[in-house]
């Protein structure tokens, strides 16, 4: 059935309660939920969270704002923590331990800092030995949890308070990992980057190709942070619908290794359009730091284009 | 029927394992432990065990692979040493926070560094305030009946916490011995069917676990470990008992070997029991009145009855196979000093740290023990009670 | 499952923290955040479904009908997003308190 946004609101229940304690303006809740709605609802899930902003807001004792069964265990392993339940759902299915008509999916959520980094390995592991999960990394591009600290998902320049923008270093200095395309690397059967625009269409669908997709499956999700970000919180869609236009977080799927471009802007926009709502990249709009812009550019174009000849060469008959 | 057989630790640990039929494992390979995971991946493939066998990537992920089966409902095991436990150190206390009757082989190996692959218990040590039950090994047969008696201490409804079951690497594990094994049948029907309360694969009661527990809970919380790790003796207790009954073969929180009528006598855990046994015939055929207790269950650590059982002695040396570094003796020193005085039982007390990266610990060394003892109860001078056993050392 | 509250003794706490009522963090109100606060003028909306999904507390209801109703000040924090996202200016924020 066609997606029809009404539709899937009003009738499919929240399965991520409100009375969490994200920030006002979050950008996580908003893509959580809707990944949640993606579960067929006669599913039962069992979510792993890594340490994280959305774990310590989303379930402080004694309140859970999750409707499926949880479990968060520590900061570096919801990978392996999924892995764990999901090999226990085998192997107790197998012996006839659990109902034959029931389904339970399994999904894992980290921030970057847990899944880009401290969490790499626990999710390359998971993702390796071929367990039935999704792995989905809200990405808000550094550790906020701590007060927003540099990740390797924090794209160059931006400041943060172990990359601030000084008078010799101007921000972090390295380049962003791309972590889908690792994930690409693993030969697993779906991998997808998305963000949460204008009707959620993208987002929805790839979730449920990533939950209703035998074997493991990763989605990276972009989730501004206002704080971290220094944007007004209510920019919140403005500033995922710039990401997408400027190509900053280019929409795409990988479908058992063949790259497809799921949004390209009528118009790419220029990069300036996303970093200039932005505290976190103001330094960069000073007189004598035109240099940065430029070099920001460039990278996003670079990237862009390696995504347009892996669609092209990976479509290839 | 019990089953006469010749078995390495590993191979008794992994036989084990393989009765109780666990429904996943998850494990890395670390020396001298890495035969488990060995043995139970080949009982897995040939179709042997219902287990989910999870060959994660480190032993990280090994533990949060346990937890998140256990959690899910799953009867969940693995098996590591030394640096594989410090690994999983952060998992370990989550493990026992989260009340998840895990069950753990750990091969002792010395921690590094440097790196050192041979037996001490300086990896257990590690995790002795974990939260986790201890329980130690003399030698396979222990090993295989301590595993046995695991779950149904880990899964009491007044316990839920994780067992590991500790014996020495090489000594133990690679060594081939004679071992007394139950059948498959009678196994499963001792140890029986795990039935979580709340699990998460329970569609019907969908649960929360591993929150953020603030000041106003996580004392409390705490404090509900202790008090099931204080539950546990009582379990432990009553497990041994019904073992017992089925096998005849007998297990206490520790062994007294010649100790009631002993005026000194050896504590030590694991192997080092079997050498001091030999050494405590000979003193004894000697005239010597030796003797010794041997722990077999650390953690919870039986206060009143050590205390007790030790309280008629001249002289006590506590053989520590682990240096706590803090210039103040080893930590089972530190235990059984702190239990006699807190049931106000003075004996002459020495510590001896010994065996560290797996030197060897002869006889003719715990001969050296009791002489010293001897000494101990001749004079009442301790002396230095912090002391090494075999270092080598300049006389200066 | 009993109430639990920081008054509550150990005994009666659930074990290992685990929580048996998923979803309870419904009893947790966070309405109280707000000092901006989102108004809904009916007559100017047109149900086009934009604001729905973006509210991070699920503080838009929206029935059976395919409709949105007005907000739940119970949890709605003020980010001020769907007022962002209306095309019809059908969403007004407003001081709280005012």
């Amino acid at each position: 059935m066609a997606y029809d946004l009404k539709d899937v609101v009003a009738n499919k229940p929240s399965r991520f309660t409100e009375g969490h304690r994200m920030c006002a303006g979050c950008g996580a809740p908003v893509v959580a939920r809707m990944i949640m709605r993606a579960l067929k609802e006669e599913d039962h899930a069992v979510v792993a969270n890594a340490t994280g902003c959305m774990e310590v807001s989303t379930f402080i004792y004694p309140y859970t704002a999750w409707t499926d069964s949880f479990i968060h265990t520590a900061f570096e392993c919801a990978g392996a923590t999924c892995a764990g339940a999901e090999a226990a759902y085998k192997s107790m299915k197998k012996q006839g331990k659990l109902p034959e008509n029931k389904t339970t999916k399994f999904i894992a959520f980290g921030g970057d800092g847990g899944t880009y980094d401290i969490g790499l390995q626990s999710l390359s592991g998971a993702m390796e030995r071929g367990h039935d999960m999704v792995y989905v990394c809200y990405d808000n591009g550094a550790y906020m949890n701590t007060g927003i600290q540099r990740s390797s998902a924090t794209p160059r320049f931006a400041d943060t308070t172990t990359s601030p923008a000084g008078t010799v270093i101007p921000g972090k200095m390295q380049v962003r990992k791309d972590l889908a395309k690792i994930m690409v690397g693993h030969h697993i059967p779906y991998v997808a980057q998305t963000l949460a625009m204008t009707n959620f269409k993208d987002l929805y669908e790839k979730s449920e190709k990533a939950i209703y997709t035998e074997g493991p499956a990763f989605l990276n999700v972009m989730a501004p942070c206002p704080r971290g970000w220094g944007y007004p919180t209510e920019d919140l869609m403005k500033i995922n619908k710039l990401a997408a236009d400027t190509c900053y977080w280019p929409l795409y799927e990988v479908v058992d290794g063949k790259y497809k471009i799921t949004y390209k802007p009528a118009k790419k926009l220029p990069i300036e359009e996303f970093l200039r709502p932005q505290k976190r990249f103001k330094h960069m709009f000073k007189p004598g730091n035109e240099w940065m812009i430029e070099e920001f550019q460039k990278e996003v174009d670079a990237r862009w284009q390696e995504l347009l000849d892996l669609e092209e060469i990976t479509n290839r008959e | 029927m019990s089953i006469r057989e010749r078995l390495s630790g590993n191979e008794a640990t992994a036989i084990a394992m393989k009765q109780i039929n666990p429904d996943v494992v998850a494990a890395f390979p670390i020396t001298p432990s890495t035969e488990i995971p060995q043995y139970f991946s080949t009982f897995v493939a040939n179709g042997e065990v219902d287990t989910e066998f999870v060959a994660v990537e480190s032993e990280h992920s090994a533990m949060s692979a346990t937890i998140g089966a256990e959690a899910a409902g799953a009867r969940a095991m693995t098996a590591t040493s030394a640096n594989g436990l410090s690994l999983m150190w952060e998992m370990i206390y989550i493990a026992s926070s989260l009340r998840l009757p895990i069950v753990m082989a750990l091969v002792n190996r010395a921690v590094s560094g440097p790196l050192n692959i041979h037996n001490d218990h300086s990896d257990a040590m590690g995790v002795r305030d974990a939260g986790w039950i201890m329980l130690f090994s003399e030698n396979n047969q222990e090993a295989y009946d301590n595993m046995l008696m695991a779950h149904r201490i880990a899964e009491h409804k007044d316990v839920l916490l994780p067992v590991m079951i500790c014996q020495d690497g090489f000594i133990t594990s690679h060594s081939i011995e004679n071992i007394q094994l139950e059948t498959d049948e009678e196994v499963r029907k001792f140890v029986g069917q795990y039935k979580p309360e709340h699990y998460l694969l329970n569609d019907k009661e969908p649960i929360a676990i591993g929150p953020l527990d603030l000041q106003a809970y996580l004392f409390e919380h705490k404090a509900g470990q202790a008090e099931a790790m204080r539950n546990a003796k009582k379990v432990i207790k009553e497990v041994a008992e019904d073992f017992e009954k089925w096998t005849g073969r007998k297990y206490e929180f520790f062994e007294k070997y010649k100790l009631d009528d002993a005026e000194i006598a050896i504590v030590c855990m694991n192997s080092t029991a079997g050498t001091t046994k030999a050494v405590v015939d000979r003193l004894r055929a000697q005239g010597v009145k030796a003797g010794l207790l041997k722990v077999r269950m650390y953690r919870p650590f039986p206060v009143e009855e050590v205390a007790e059982a030790l309280s008629h002695l001249k002289a006590v040396a506590v053989l520590d196979k682990a240096d706590s570094l803090n210039g103040a003796g080893g930590a089972l020193f530190e235990d059984i000093t702190s239990a006699m005085y807190v049931n106000k039982k003075q004996v002459p007390m020495v510590n001896y740290i010994y065996g560290i990266g797996g030197r060897d610990t002869t006889e003719k060394q715990l001969e050296s023990v009791f002489e010293d003892l001897k000494e101990i109860s001749n004079t009442s001078e301790v002396g230095n009670p912090y002391r090494y056993l075999g270092l080598r050392k300049g006389e200066k | 499952m009993t109430e639990i509250n920081s008054k509550t003794p150990m005994e009666e706490l659930t074990k290992g923290g685990n929580i048996y009522n998923a979803g309870n963090a419904k009893e947790f109100k966070t309405g109280d955040w707000r000092s901006m606060k989102p108004v809904w003028i009916e007559e100017k909306c047109k149900q086009c479904g934009l604001c729905f999904p973006v509210c991070p507390d699920n503080s838009i209801p929206v029935g059976k009908d395919l409709k949105r109703k007005d907000y739940n000040y119970d949890y709605c924090k003020g980010c001020g997003v769907c007022a962002k996202v209306c095309p019809f200016g059908a969403i007004e924020m407003k001081e709280e308190g005012v």
